[in-house]
């Protein structure tokens, strides 16, 4: 890029600083092995992701601005909670100003099922993707043509930090379909240029065999599939010097560092984090550089703060609490402060990749009971709707998650009504499948069910636990 | 032509199985015959007892899942290709069989079977002068 080689002209006449002075950087990635290569390119777009903090407000401000009149004029909700707290669309005058908008929640995309809550005319929309949601609704999105290619846009930033380029072969086992992984992956790959593979998730022996045939450098999917893959190299014929693989980009669900450095030593790899959430875009809101010191947010489309989980004032950059986004750009369903309940901090000092962009810390677990399993999220009480719906067991019930071989697994004991005991096994045994098949349905994800007899699930008098996590942190 | 089976839901828990027999035998509560039918997380305790009605009441004060159901008995000779001929009968019936087990009380040779359908089974034991066995013969 043109833009590039002037900042390297520039670099080496003295006239910008070459080397950034080491700033509050978590991680101590100084490693030269895991720094570019010379032929890889190392921004996407070096204009946006390496602006001036000044510069960014002003793109904000505008943005914002821009947005607010948008959502008051064409979506009738953000109306009605923009009037309810007495802000005019005129009292949004900068980014400044965005404390003084209503946040928005998952409820709230529920509420509006499925498309109340788009800015623009169905004739405008080229794409609808769809989570599962907590009764059993799933929350929907919608793109504009505009959408998807900003959409591209920021993903292609995020592989492009990640160094991956056209040279690469990118496998791509996220699974595609309503779910905004696998889509969201492909199409910012074939922005970059790579090699798409749209094998999307399952089937571990093929995922092998073709990465192992096609020489895959890159894999795309969830850090648990990932560790799974790993795991199955071995009984499936395969050593790692079969594989051709250098980058990772996992993402969909939480994972830590530990699991980073583990993912990194089983498969030779450098691993990165991509985060999104259907609500604000999908893939590609953030991502991690080679320094892993924290995601950097495209914060020209995704507005980040940090609130209180309680009070829901924005705390100071260190603090942390609930993450909140705001889609300064997005048409189809832009969503003004939307609380995505996952922990974070921010950090808006320039990192050692060069970006001024702020960068968010490693989700590190929840504010709500939302868990991700196998990249699905998953509430407790949609398990709940389903048993109370069925009406053939008692609702109490304990959900046990897992990781068996680096998947998770969800166990669901629930107490037998005694009205459904007979004699026979069978009817026992059918029970438990029309309820797997009724949570199936309703969540997408496999449970085991098990009968248990009455009364044996703790109450609490509190706030009930439904949940035991045993998965490895 | 039935009697009186208990179905106790039994978690698959070490010495589970002994608390219902602790407590049926607390109240004085005789076994005259007992079958678990189990899977890897549960089983079901079927069980004659001599006062059904009672060991339901106790069982259930002590929280467990109970429910009384009827089922069909008949009476064997206790000769080799008894049970094998009566079962004959049923097939020929188009009936499939649920479950079976089979007990001695004193002299008699008793035969306990649950069927998919309960109505045509009594069919075949009276068409076929089957001797049926109720709940005084077994005092």
């Amino acid at each position: 890029m043109n833009d590039e080689a002037r900042i390297r002209r520039q670099e080496a006449r003295g006239i910008i600083k070459k080397s950034t002075k080491k700033l509050n950087n978590e991680s101590a990635a100084g490693n030269s092995d895991f720094l570019p290569k010379s032929n890889e390119k190392k921004f996407w777009n070096k204009k946006m992701e390496c602006m001036k903090e000044k510069d960014m407000r002003a793109i904000q401000s505008k943005r914002l601005v821009d947005l607010v009149a948008r959502v008051y004029k064409h979506v009738p909700f953000y109306r009605t909670r923009m009037d309810e707290a007495g802000v005019k669309p005129s009292d949004i005058q900068s980014i400044d100003d965005i404390v003084k908008l209503p946040f928005t929640n998952k409820t709230d995309l529920r509420d509006n099922y499925p498309f109340n809550l788009f800015a623009v005319p169905m004739q405008d929309i080229v794409r609808v993707h769809a989570s599962s949601g907590t009764t059993g609704k799933p929350t929907t999105v919608g793109y504009t043509k505009a959408d998807i290619e900003n959409w591209k846009e920021v993903v292609a930033r995020c592989l492009t930090m990640a160094g991956v380029g056209k040279k690469d072969i990118m496998q791509i086992s996220y699974g595609y379909g309503l779910f905004t992984g696998g889509l969201g992956v492909h199409y910012g790959a074939e922005t970059v240029g790579c090699s798409v593979v749209p094998i999307s998730g399952g089937n571990t022996r093929r995922q092998l065999q073709l990465m192992s045939d096609f020489g895959s450098t890159v894999l795309a999917c969830t850090p648990s599939y990932a560790l799974h893959l790993a795991d199955a190299l071995t009984e499936n014929g395969y050593s790692l010097k079969d594989m051709k693989l250098r980058t990772g980009v996992f993402g969909a669900e939480p994972w830590t560092e530990n699991m980073r450095l583990e993912l990194e030593k089983k498969w030779g790899i450098r691993a990165h984090d991509i985060y999104g959430l259907s609500e604000v875009m999908g893939p590609g809101v953030a991502m991690d550089c080679i320094h892993h010191c924290g995601l950097h947010i495209h914060e020209d489309h995704f507005f980040p703060e940090i609130v209180d989980p309680i009070t829901k004032q924005p705390v100071p950059d260190g603090q942390e609490g609930e993450l909140v986004f705001t889609t300064l750009t997005k048409e189809g369903i832009p969503l003004l402060r939307y609380n995505t309940h996952d922990l974070s901090t921010l950090n808006h000092e320039t990192c050692l990749c060069g970006r001024t962009s702020v960068r968010m810390k490693k989700i590190t677990g929840r504010s709500d009971d939302m868990l991700i399993i196998r990249g699905v999220n998953l509430f407790p009480s949609q398990i709940e709707h389903v048993l109370l719906e069925m009406g053939e067991t008692s609702a109490h019930y304990m959900l046990y998650v897992d990781r068996a071989n680096n998947l998770d697994t969800l166990e669901l004991k629930v107490e037998l009504d005694e009205s459904q005991l007979t004699d026979t096994i069978r009817d026992l045994q059918n029970l438990s499948r029309r309820i797997e098949h009724a949570l199936n349905s309703a969540t997408g994800l496999h449970v085991k069910v098990t009968l248990v007899e009455p009364k044996t699930i703790a109450r609490s008098e509190g706030k009930a636990v439904r949940v035991v996590d045993n998965r490895k942190k | 032509m039935t009697i009186r089976q208990l179905s106790v839901f039994l978690e698959n828990k070490t010495g589970y199985l002994n608390q219902v027999l602790a407590i049926l035998a607390k109240y004085n509560i005789n076994i005259i015959a007992l079958t678990v039918a189990d899977t890897s997380d549960y089983g079901i305790l079927r069980a004659i007892v001599s006062d059904p009605e009672k060991a339901l009441e106790v069982l259930r004060a002590q929280q467990f899942s109970v429910r009384i159901h009827d089922i069909l008995s008949i009476e064997m000779d206790a000769a080799p290709g008894t049970m094998s001929h009566i079962l004959d009968l049923f097939t020929a019936a188009e009936l499939c069989i649920e479950y079976v087990y089979a007990f001695s009380f004193g002299s008699k040779s008793i035969l306990i079977l649950r069927t998919d359908n309960q109505d045509k089974a009594i069919e075949v034991i009276k068409a076929n002068h089957m001797k049926s066995i109720n709940e005084a013969d077994l005092r």
